[in-house]
């Protein structure tokens, strides 16, 4: 594949102690770049060029990682939709929320529309891309997957759904370049301009079991969500049945 | 005729040999720079012959004296051989001294010779089923040829059909003990082994020292490579320590992971380096394969990469580096250093830690705790024991250093056993608290050098803002870590494991204990307590001040076997046929004990993780805990009280 792939990386934040790490769902994005593009891939930072933790990207084999320099609190969108425009790219991939920083998840979104692409929320697997149209697996809950024809350029969050990353390697970590990129900085002002307050979790809802059985349990845990468009055909001729079984397959887009 | 021959024959096979000993040491000089002291190490090589390899020889004892008639007799033979033969000095009495020599030899060699009748599995056939005769064909050759020169049979006796008979004898027992020993055939052991001993990378070694700590990465130095990924990035002194192999299988017979059917073989392993810095396959070994790998699939060289050629990668990860093979090795070879500087390279430049391995590096690099615990509840467990920190102290006598059993369930309550007996003895001690770290101990045998210094430079800057005189620990692996390798950066402390301050504290009769009650205890020696740090007496010396017989296994002290839990195994996982610590619940269970102390957090964790039924396990800690008395020792004295009135 000889596709032009960049994955946007940001600083994530362990979960338990809260220290500065490599962000899950970047370092997917990552993976999913170097087995598309291998050593083709690009990656890119917008932040603090001086931050540690950037090396553990490096550490996955990356030669050079790209660091849109940027203080604390500046608007990552305008440079990063300005040097995705410049750089040619057709894929994108990002993690779908930071660990850090607002959080929002709204990223992706934001940079899709800058640049007026299609964004896939949750990619999970790229089968093939031929003639500017990728083939593309989206996940869906449950392990579902939905395939997708997207055109090139295109954006894509990946979460959990997308493969493992690889190790972090000290070696590479430490061979590898970051590369400077000075960009006009633009101030985030919802980000500077909002009061931060600690987020509260949500009421959980009250979880009544009616399963009586360990099957029930395991088919509750289990069973895809029904979604109760089916009807119950009966005394039907095997013409007519045949019909509304074509009328169905047709809509489903099985058979074309 | 043999008097024109012989000479011939023996400065040939001493020039080959000389070529073959040249060609060798270029072998090995592929390898890295180390620093020894060659001429002080060759001085001090025969006192290391004679008795720190000796020593371990002699475990067992049909081999030792043995070896001691073969060697001894050979070399005897050989310079008195080159003497009389090679020189031609027809001197009666020194004729008479290598017949002496000879009748030694083959002495020692018609043992040799019993033992490989019906070989154990352990021993390498092959050419070393050879060695026998060509022992034999040696020694009876040089007697017979020497004959004459002592007088006893005139010097033409036998005619042309003896003479050359004994010289086809003497041309195959100097092809084997002279070419041989330095082109590869068994007897480079002797060649190789000397000189291994002479420049050993670990000198403190000798002498009844010891020295177990792994040496560290310079990770300043960018031109150093991260680890060992081809032979020649090992040292030259690891390389020939390689090559002194002489495949005796004592190691293979000590591993607990060979034993469990996990792919290593010590020997084989050794083995293979050796084909790596000579060049070739593994096809020509004649020993037992590692578990599940079929012999002649795998090649290399010095400059091909050894993993994924020379080696599978399962096969270094499958290693518990609990240094059975180290402690058994008659040639004093280094296996584990070997695997940990080729996990290095896999971890550090390949990132290819096997399994959970990746996950808890990570979590050490964030969390300072292998398991990804918030760090903030790592002083959670002695939540209501109100314990001195020494951040508000700033001294005390004993730090106690907890260790990461902290997040542990199991381990919390030998801990809090720990904390018990500490009070009762009334030690001024405290903890780190939020202050202590991983100490690095899994990062470096799982190769992660960059992470190990990490947390092991952030603790020495810890405790170097406090007094103490003393850490004490209940985790070998930590008291290993901290007392031997703290001090490549500057961290020097006194450090003990709990059992030898409990023995102490025992000693002084600062604990008024009373008697453990029930059932027969066994006692399983750690690895990091007992080969890496020689403490096999102070646990024992505990249970027996609370009244209890050990009920020795037959594989305990220095031959104890590991539970599985060092190294990083659990968290590699490599699959085997059986589990490790299930053999040593074996081992335990043949004692017919009851209950069996341990003195580790990893022991604890793998023995207790064996299925039920099986006997209990418990710290030395908890037992001495449980077995203290409440009133203060010198109050056994009867209260004497005012009788009650009785109407």
């Amino acid at each position: 594949m000889n596709t032009q792939v960049i994955s946007l990386v940001s600083i994530g934040a362990h979960p338990t102690s809260g220290r500065p790490r490599r962000a899950e769902q970047d370092a997917r994005a990552v993976e999913l770049g170097l087995q598309m593009a291998g050593d083709k891939l690009q990656v890119l930072h917008a932040g603090d060029i001086a931050e540690p933790t950037l090396r553990s990207y490096l550490g996955m084999g990356l030669a050079q990682l790209h660091v849109l320099e940027q203080p604390p609190g500046a608007d990552a969108l305008p440079v990063l939709s300005e040097y995705l425009r410049d750089a040619g790219a057709q894929v994108v991939l990002t993690g779908s929320q930071a660990e850090t920083g607002e959080g929002s998840g709204m990223l992706p979104f934001l940079l899709a529309e800058h640049l007026g692409w299609p964004l896939i929320v949750g990619l999970a697997q790229v089968e093939s891309i031929e003639s500017g149209v990728a083939l593309v697996l989206q996940a869906l809950p449950r392990g579902q997957r939905r395939r997708l024809k997207v055109r090139l350029p295109f954006l894509a969050t990946v979460d959990n759904a997308a493969p493992k990353p690889r190790q972090s390697a000290y070696g590479p970590a430490q061979r590898g370049e970051l590369a400077a990129h000075e960009v006009e900085v633009e101030a985030d002002e919802l980000f500077t301009g909002a009061v931060l307050q600690p987020a509260k979790p949500r009421p959980k809802r009250l979880k009544v079991i009616k399963a009586k059985s360990g099957a029930d349990r395991m088919k509750a845990a289990t069973a895809k969500a029904s979604g109760g468009g089916g009807q119950v055909l009966k005394g039907l001729s095997p013409e007519a049945g045949a019909e509304a079984i074509l009328k169905l397959l047709l809509e489903e887009g099985v058979v074309r | 005729m043999l008097n024109t021959l012989l000479p011939i024959l023996l400065f040939a096979a001493l020039g080959l040999a000389v070529l073959g000993a040249l060609r060798r040491a270029a072998m090995w000089r592929r390898g890295r720079a180390s620093k020894v002291d060659l001429i002080k190490g060759l001085l001090a090589m025969p006192k290391r012959y004679m008795v720190d390899l000796h020593h371990v020889v002699a475990r067992d004892k049909y081999i030792a004296n043995t070896h001691v008639a073969t060697a001894l007799g050979f070399v005897l033979s050989a310079l008195l051989a080159v003497l009389v033969h090679g020189f031609g000095l027809h001197n009666r009495i020194l004729g008479v001294a290598l017949l002496l020599a000879s009748v030694l030899m083959f002495v020692g060699a018609t043992f040799v010779y019993l033992r490989r009748r019906n070989p154990p599995s352990r021993l390498s056939k092959g050419p070393w089923m050879r060695l026998p005769k060509s022992l034999m064909a040696f020694s009876v050759s040089f007697f017979l040829v020497t004959l004459p020169v002592a007088g006893v049979l005139p010097a033409d006796f036998g005619g042309w059909l003896l003479a050359a008979l004994l010289s086809v004898g003497v041309l195959w027992g100097v092809s084997e003990m002279f070419f041989g020993m330095t082109w590869g055939g068994p007897m480079k052991h002797a060649f190789a082994g000397a000189l291994h001993l002479a420049w050993h990378r670990r000198a403190e070694r000798f002498g009844g020292g010891r020295s177990t700590g792994l040496k560290p990465l310079d990770l300043n130095d960018k031109s150093a490579p991260l680890g060992v990924e081809k032979p020649k990035d090992f040292t030259w002194n690891q390389l020939l320590g390689f090559d002194a192999c002489v495949q005796c299988g004592k190691c293979e017979a000590a591993c607990p992971a060979f034993a469990a059917g996990q792919p290593l073989n010590p020997k084989k392993l050794i083995q293979d380096m050796v084909v790596g810095l000579a060049g070739g396959t593994d096809a020509k070994f004649a020993g037992s394969a590692y578990p599940g790998k079929p012999i002649g699939e795998h090649r290399g060289n010095p400059h091909q990469p050894i993993v994924n050629g020379l080696v599978d990668a399962d096969t270094l990860w499958s290693c518990t580096t609990c240094r059975a093979c180290v402690e058994e090795c008659p040639m004093m070879i280094e296996h584990v250093d070997a695997i940990v500087d080729m996990r290095r390279h896999l971890t550090l430049e390949k990132g290819a830690t096997p399994n959970k391995g990746a996950e808890v590096l990570e979590n050490l690099i964030a969390t300072d705790n292998p398991g990804g615990f918030a760090p903030g509840g790592r002083l959670n467990w002695a939540a209501d024991l109100n314990l001195p920190l020494l951040s508000e102290k700033g001294r005390c006598e004993v730090l106690f250093w907890v260790g990461d059993g902290a997040f542990d369930m199991r381990n919390q309550r030998t801990l809090r056993a720990f904390v018990k007996v500490l009070k009762a003895a009334k030690v001024d001690f405290a903890v780190l608290g939020l202050e202590e770290r991983d100490s690095g101990d899994v990062a470096r045998r799982l190769g992660d050098e960059a992470t190990f210094q990490l947390l092991a430079t952030r603790n020495i800057q810890t405790l170097a803002k406090y007094n103490f005189t003393r850490i004490v620990t209940c985790d070998p692996h930590s008291f290993h870590v901290l007392k031997n390798e703290y001090g490549a950066f500057n961290g020097d402390y006194v450090v003990q494991h709990h059992s030898t301050f409990m023995a102490e504290l025992i000693g002084h009769g600062a604990l008024n204990l009373g008697q453990h009650k029930g059932s027969s205890v066994t006692y399983h020696d750690p690895c990091y307590l007992g080969r890496y740090n020689g403490e096999y007496e102070a646990p024992r010396q505990v249970l027996r001040a609370l009244g209890i017989e050990v009920k020795e296994m037959q594989r305990s002290g220095y031959r104890s076997r590991c539970c599985g839990g060092g190294g990083g195994a659990p968290i590699t996982d490599i699959p085997g046929k059986q589990r490790i610590p299930d053999m040593r619940m074996d081992d335990i269970r043949t004692t017919g004990a009851e209950l069996v102390a341990v003195g580790c957090p990893q022991c604890t964790a793998m023995l207790e993780g064996v299925v039920e039924p099986r006997p209990l396990i418990k710290d030395i800690a908890e037992l001495v805990a449980d077995a203290l008395l409440d009133e203060p020792a010198p109050a056994k004295a009867p209260i004497t009280r005012e009788p009650a009135e009785v109407h």
